[in-house]
């Protein structure tokens, strides 16, 4: 039985949601070109994954297994709604930006793969915990990939200037790339690598292996 | 828990989580309306100080809005309506009453708004009395989605101030670069009427500025060609006579 410390820290760098499984993708594209609004989305998802990991591991001994994954999104969509309606009344602006993806947490594949994995068979504290623990474990990979993308791609950190830029009268010139999507895919590539250079037990086997090269001996 | 799978307690499970979740959705639905109505508010406020050209970072919206004046307008006299509260007063709700809104035929319809309300907020910016822009709003159907913005004309009520959207659903990236600052940034300077017809229109491609003309031509939106569409229809529409038209003729002689 991990304890509850183990089970805090492990998603974050060990089996991190979206490094060694390589869930949450699509929303780590689209909301980290700013820090800002990268920080209220992290905020957003952790918090959905722990309570509804908290409120699924409370009822799971009652769900008949026909239904449920449908209980399971029952009570992420609901939570997200709340989380939705919340940022709309405290953080108009943020909401905006964020606009459909605070909605497709419901879709997010961390939140449902910890529901089914994890909160299915453990106790609410624990999965409360897990979900917290995965939360930040995809709340690094984003705010890696949201500092090199906002600071390289706007010359800004919370929108604050740090690298002045060309068309400000500055010296630097921003790289485009970097504020569109697919420049997301580069870093958490480079991310991936560089976690599993460091703890190379992640890399995962290839799924075949070149034979050795061999000429064919005659008469032996 | 064998018996978890009984269509009994299946029917008793599902229930009682659907209730207990829709009351928790509704109740934070309505516990923090007021608050959500409020940022809407403040933030159309902030639209249209954009729009005019005269948001100032890091000053409450509603300080800097007292200094506009909103009206309501009778669009087909074209006459400030007395006797009316514009704060009270939604357009789109008045759009759909079918006491208060026009029907247009297809050939009037150009920006496709279907209904058209008979009045219509507007917002006056003065400088000491004189009056010095107008923010109007329009609205449109572009390619997916109906376009909510605002124009702000210079006093000679011709030459556009600003321009800005505050909602719509284009696509990301091609339609949905119609809030690209760039972009935006074209509009200012441009004529809307020429002989007192309409004659703004986005063309395809960008403006050459040395061709005469090109005062009346904005740059299309490379790969929107349909939003760029509803976005000229649009200012057709609102600026035509069935729009803004005779208000703005009534608010240049000055009777309005």
């Amino acid at each position: 039985m991990a304890t509850l410390k183990d089970t805090l820290t492990t998603p974050i760098f060990k089996e991190n949601p979206i490094a060694l499984q390589i869930l949450g993708i699509c929303s780590a594209l689209a909301v980290t070109s700013s820090m800002q609004v990268t920080v209220v989305m992290c905020i957003a998802l952790t918090l959905v994954t722990a309570f509804s990991g908290f409120f699924i591991s409370t009822v799971r001994n009652h769900v008949p297994n026909s239904i449920r994954i449908i209980v399971q999104m029952i009570i992420i969509a609901s939570l997200v709604i709340v989380v939705d309606q919340v940022l709309k009344a405290v953080a108009y602006g943020i909401s905006k930006q964020l606009s459909v993806f605070v909605g497709l947490i419901i879709t997010n594949c961390i939140v449902m793969g910890r529901a089914e994995a994890y909160a299915m068979k453990n106790p609410p504290l624990p999965s409360f915990i897990d979900g917290i623990g995965n939360g930040l474990g995809y709340s690094v990979v984003l705010l890696l990939v949201a500092f090199v993308r906002e600071l390289f791609g706007a010359g800004k950190l919370f929108g604050i200037e740090i690298l002045p830029l060309v068309t400000d009268g500055g010296w630097y010139n921003p790289n485009g790339l970097l504020l569109l999507p697919p420049s997301a895919f580069f870093l958490i590539g480079l991310f991936i690598w560089a976690l599993r250079s460091w703890k190379p037990a992640q890399v995962e086997e290839p799924d075949f292996r070149l034979a050795k090269h061999t000429v064919a001996k005659e008469g032996v | 828990m064998a018996n978890n799978d009984s269509i009994q307690k299946t029917l008793i499970v599902a229930i009682s989580l659907c209730v207990v979740c829709s009351v928790l959705v509704s109740g934070a639905a309505v516990a923090l309306k007021d608050m959500q109505v409020a940022n809407k508010l403040d933030d159309r406020n902030r639209n249209i100080l954009a729009a005019a050209g005269l948001l100032v970072e890091g000053v409450p919206v509603s300080e800097q809005f007292s200094r506009i004046e909103t009206r309501l307008v009778d669009l087909d006299t074209g006459e400030f309506v007395e006797g009316m509260d514009p704060q009270s007063f939604d357009q789109r709700k008045s759009a759909k009453n079918p006491a208060t809104s026009l029907v247009l035929s297809a050939e009037e319809d150009v920006a496709k708004v279907r209904r058209r309300s008979n009045y219509a907020l507007v917002y006056l910016v003065r400088d000491e009395g004189e009056l010095e822009k107008v923010v109007l709003p329009l609205h449109g159907y572009g390619l997916w989605s109906t376009m909510y913005g605002f124009v702000a004309l210079q006093s000679d009520l011709n030459t556009v101030a600003g321009l800005g959207f505050y909602e719509h659903g284009e696509t990301p990236g091609l339609g949905g670069e119609i809030d690209n600052p760039r972009w935006k940034a074209s509009w200012p300077g441009k004529k809307i009427y020429q002989d007192q017809t309409v004659a703004l229109e986005l063309i395809k491609g960008s403006v050459d500025k040395t061709r005469a003309g090109s005062e009346y031509q904005i740059d299309g939106l490379a790969g929107a060609t349909l939003t760029s569409r509803g976005v000229t229809n649009m200012v057709h529409f609102w600026m035509g006579q069935q729009g803004f038209g005779p208000f703005l003729e009534k608010l240049k002689a000055g009777d309005a």
